[in-house]
């Protein structure tokens, strides 16, 4: 694991935000989503990642899997009303990369949005972590 | 509530980039970086710990001893000078009301070391219990600090910066002496399963202390580790932590720490007459290892069920996926009729059932 976990990262600015501490990039009707290296640091080190199965029809806000840590437990929410296309197996055999990565190589589901939620941009999220 | 009161080494470790925690009233280190990391640092080289919200309370006097021995469930008057003892202080009714240890420093004088969250109940119960004997009890919880190095390196380290012969300190011993030139008490105790060393001192001489391990530790692969790894690690090695699986509604017998009560005390001591009577009568629960065969963790409160009917046997105290395992862990009561190792159960994991296997304690011992 690295050490550069407990460094603050800054919140990418092409990204967006949802106040459940995940990130959501989005092409066209496509959206990759995440959590941000803020929830890592908060969970610690994520050793079991339960993603929702590729197909499923999820809900903005509501339990879609869940992330475990050394020391807690925390649900993964659905950031928007829509499918989910594919899975990033690579986090699931190794969650490690979602703390050593958490913007990049630990992205954790790609989902067609079929209600455009409300996002914060990264200023907003900024300011909602520094609270 | 009163926000928490930083250690003597806080801004050590605000430099050191640690993440902080809110333990009993502390402000406490719970990960510098990655408490896996943390974890296997003390598992196979050496990991510094700040320790300073642990309650140190002197117990002194000629009957120092027989007060504490009427006080405790153990026999602190046959503890030889320079020794420690795992012992507990358990109510009338036999609920344990904090688990200790207790060094004898002097003929007359012993340091009890409590839990944080249970000092502000100990030292009362002590001062109370030691009422017609002649002895003094004094909470200096305030004038230590605390700082262990745990791990198969530790004593290299602490052999380095102490003018104490370390080889010849045996375990759980205790000795005054120098680390750094600061006066401490060093003692070969720990909570992490791992040989290691405890470093009692003034607060403020703790950051000189803490860096001179440092300096004397980083050769050999020792890094700061927080509270997040103390957890997993006494879990490995089977150690009980108190509001898990000790408590006031819990004995030392159901916990399988039996053998640190000592009826044959000439005074008797605070709930012997209800520990007798529950050895008499026989367990209702015991305290076990749950190994799960999935990568889900059981967690604590989490219900242990038999898989064949689906039936509450049991509750989890305390799970964690184990670093040095690479599985979960758990410890857990069950009916006593069920505590072979081997017997197949279930974990209910938020609604669903993981299997799992009880286990003898501890899950890892070192070589």
């Amino acid at each position: 694991m690295s050490q550069e976990m407990s460094t603050a990262m800054s919140n990418p600015t092409h990204l967006s935000y949802t106040a459940e501490h995940e990130w959501i990039e989005t092409r066209d009707d496509v959206a990759r989503v995440g959590v941000t290296a803020f929830a890592t640091e908060a969970l610690g080190d994520i050793v079991f990642v339960e993603l929702p199965e590729v197909g499923t029809k999820i809900t903005g806000g509501e339990g879609c899997g869940e992330l475990e840590s050394t020391k807690s437990v925390s649900d993964l929410f659905a950031p928007a009303d829509g499918e989910v296309l594919a899975i990033n197996s690579a986090v699931v055999d190794d969650p490690a990369l979602i703390n050593s990565d958490p913007f990049g190589a630990g992205w954790l589901f790609e989902m067609r949005i079929s209600n455009a939620p409300d996002l914060l941009d990264a200023a907003a999220y900024d300011a909602l972590i520094e609270e | 509530m009163t926000s928490p009161v930083p250690t003597p080494l806080h801004a050590i470790h605000q430099s050191l980039g640690a993440s902080f925690t809110d333990f009993a009233g502390w402000s406490m280190p719970v990960r510098y970086g990655s408490e896996t990391a943390e974890h296997h640092a003390v598992r196979t080289t050496a990991g510094l710990f700040d320790l300073s919200h642990m309650g140190e309370i002197e117990v002194t006097g000629p009957e120092a001893g027989r007060a504490l021995d009427r006080a405790l469930v153990g026999r602190p008057s046959k503890i030889g000078l320079g020794r420690a003892r795992y012992s507990m202080i358990c109510a009338e009714d036999g609920g344990i009301i904090d688990d200790l240890v207790v060094y004898r420093l002097e003929e007359e004088r012993y340091l009890v070391v409590a839990n944080a969250s249970n000092v502000v109940v100990v030292a009362p119960a002590l001062v109370e219990r030691a009422d017609g004997y002649d002895a003094v009890v004094h909470d200096a919880s305030a004038q230590w600090a605390l700082i262990a190095v745990q791990g198969p390196v530790s004593a290299q380290i602490v052999a380095a910066v102490t003018d104490l012969d370390v080889p010849t300190l045996r375990y759980y011993a205790i000795d005054a002496g120098k680390v750094a030139g600061i006066d401490v008490l060093l003692a070969r105790t720990g909570y992490t399963g791992e040989d290691g060393f405890e470093v009692y001192c003034a607060p403020a001489s703790a950051a000189d202390a803490w860096d001179a391990i440092t300096e004397a530790g980083e050769p050999h692969g020792l890094i700061p580790a927080g509270l997040a790894c103390r957890d997993t690690l006494r879990l490995e090695a089977g150690m009980p932590l108190y509001g898990h699986e000790l408590s006031r509604e819990t004995t030392p017998f159901e916990a399988g720490l039996g053998r640190v009560v000592s009826f044959d005390k000439p005074d008797g001591f605070v709930g012997d007459a209800a520990l007798a009577a529950r050895r008499e009568e026989g367990l209702r629960s015991t305290l076990v290892g749950l190994v799960a065969t999935g990568r889900r963790s059981p967690r604590a409160g989490y219900a242990v069920v038999d898989p064949a009917t689906g039936d509450e046997i049991g509750i989890v105290t305390s799970g964690s996926p184990s670093p040095t395992l690479g599985r979960p862990i758990a410890m857990a009561y069950v009916r006593p009729e069920l505590a072979v190792s081997g017997t197949k159960v279930q974990v209910v994991v938020r609604g669903s059932h993981e299997d799992a296997e009880i286990v003898d304690l501890p899950f890892y011992s070192k070589k």
